[in-house]
């Protein structure tokens, strides 16, 4: 990561992200992003607010529920929540167009979802 | 060169194994111990647990114990259970290869027939030594690829570097199966478009619809945990990484666990069963594919993995190529190929694909993967019911 600085003097770094296909609305972070680090999205910085774990996915674009979600220049599913250009897209914003996911915690044959 | 093991059913292997079967759980525990006492790396413990028949559970113990990898055969059955053991051995034999059978309930119990089955492993380890060898060719190799853990690097790093190891091979004429249905579900469109007929594409399409309608009666996708720490949040998401693996060469046919490629060329293996959905899950876990790849004769396997899996095989070795950069320097005892390098641009996928395609040499040239070396054996085999093949799956073989 290229450490920068910010305008408040605190130094920052910029995160480093994928574009996978030109007509993609998500980007892949490939090295791990800390809140307040700058995002690069087409050209324009963008300070993240969540922290983002490498493999993970982020908003190129705000997205709103109902739209579909874009990655290797193919539909991955749908969002659930709106979500701003650099946030985190994932499992509390988006879900399957085909079978939903699970995870230890919920699934759908165990039960209510836990409080 | 690869200096293979040639059976006397002309096949060729790349590994000199010595199968040691149970054929229900009954017998396991013997079994278990007589590969243990015969302390040799090269004979391997498998079987089925099952005391109820299953024709696909017959298939595939036949299949596998006449592998081109296996050299000879020790069947061990408690007695009473459905299997037909003189059927699986005289298949076994037909084939040429040595083997033999043990009953416990006539073999005069555990320590009895856990003596008796040493004394067999010794010998029919000396004959599987007489196998004469041979030159074997690229073409003649059949190679496998799953992916096992992934997570948001699989699909940018790992699978697609293993898709041009595929296309490499394909181009060499050999055999490549890329497989799991279930893990292909929303790639159905693109990947029907890439099959050598019209026929073979509906077959395709048809193959992965029944992955989603069974996966849903199922109530889960093939989507674990673990997948979603790693930053994948969808089946469709997931399916689109996993799909990479298979390189861009046409699709040449449509495999059953158990049938053979008939020529060089890729093929995709549906290991969903036919039917409704009667005993379960389709593949429990990662070794259940890997085995049903081997019961197609592949000689090894491409294992992909981002949240870092361990695993290897019975009877063929495994490559693990390693896709997220954090978990290869956890777990790099366990990793042969660092493929998260093309993340921070240390390398291309074009020269991972390379080094992968070479590592693939090197291990039918007789030098371990990291999971063969550390001993790991995963074998497991459970019920399911397929149909056979419909004519359009294999065009290959109407205009052979």
């Amino acid at each position: 990561m290229v450490p920068t600085e910010k305008p408040d003097g605190k130094s920052s770094s910029v995160a480093q992200t994928l574009l996978l296909h030109p007509d993609d609305t998500v980007l892949v972070c490939i090295s791990a992003i800390a809140p307040g680090d700058i995002l690069m999205i087409d050209q324009v910085a963008v300070s993240a607010t969540d922290a983002i774990q490498v493999g993970h996915k982020i908003a190129r674009q705000a997205l709103k529920p109902g739209d579909t979600v874009l990655k290797y220049g193919a539909p991955i599913g749908s969002i659930t929540h709106a979500v701003p250009p650099g946030g985190h897209v994932h499992m509390h914003n988006m879900k399957s167009d085909y079978i939903a996911s699970h995870s230890r915690d919920r699934s759908p044959n165990q039960g209510k979802p836990q409080p | 060169m690869i200096n293979a093991y040639v059976r006397k059913d002309g096949r060729k292997g790349i590994r000199n194994v010595v199968v040691v079967a149970y054929l229900v759980e009954c017998a396991h525990h013997v079994s278990r111990r007589i590969v243990d006492g015969a302390n040799d790396s090269e004979v391997h413990l498998i079987g089925f647990p099952g005391c109820f028949p299953n024709e696909y559970a017959y298939r595939m113990m036949s299949a596998i114990c006449t592998h081109p990898n296996v050299g000879a055969a020790l069947l061990v059955s408690l007695g009473c259970e459905s299997m037909n053991r003189e059927q699986l051995l005289s298949d076994i034999r037909a084939s040429g290869r040595p083997a033999e059978l043990l009953v416990i309930q006539e073999a005069g119990g555990t320590l009895s027939t856990m003596r008796a089955g040493l004394d067999a492993v010794a010998r029919l380890r000396a004959e599987a030594d007489q196998a004469p060898r041979a030159d074997m060719a690229v073409s003649e190799l059949v190679v496998g690829t799953i992916c096992g853990g992934s997570d948001g690097t699989s699909g940018i790093t790992a699978n697609p570097a293993v898709g041009r190891c595929f296309d490499h091979l394909v181009a060499d004429d050999a055999t490549c199966i890329f497989e799991e249905t279930g893990e292909l579900i929303g790639c159905e469109t693109i990947m029907a478009e890439r099959a050598v007929t019209p026929d073979l594409a509906e077959e395709i399409r048809a193959c992965v619809a029944k992955a989603e309608s069974y996966y849903r009666t199922m109530g889960f996708g093939s989507f674990a945990p673990g997948n979603a720490e790693g930053g994948l949040t969808t089946l469709e998401e997931k399916s689109m990484g996993a799909y990479s693996k298979s390189g861009s060469s046409p699709i040449s046919g449509l495999l059953k666990p158990g049938d053979q490629a008939p020529a060089g060329g890729l093929y995709l293996l549906d290991v969903v069963p036919d039917g409704e959905p009667r005993f379960g899950f389709p593949n429990i876990s990662d070794n259940a594919e890997i085995v049903e790849m081997i019961a197609c004769g592949c000689h090894l396997i491409l294992f992909t993995t981002g949240r870092g899996s361990v695993v290897g095989s019975a009877i063929s070795p495994v490559i693990k190529v390693c896709a997220n950069p954090d978990t290869y320097r956890r777990l790099s005892e366990d990793m042969d190929i660092d493929a998260g390098r093309i993340l921070n641009g240390e390398a291309t996928l074009d020269e991972v694909g390379e080094e992968i395609y070479q590592r693939v040499i090197s291990l039918a040239q007789g030098e371990p993967s990291c999971s063969e070396a550390l001993g790991h054996q995963e074998f497991i085999l459970t019920y399911k019911a397929f149909e056979p093949l419909g004519p359009a799956c294999l065009p290959v073989r109407q205009i052979g």
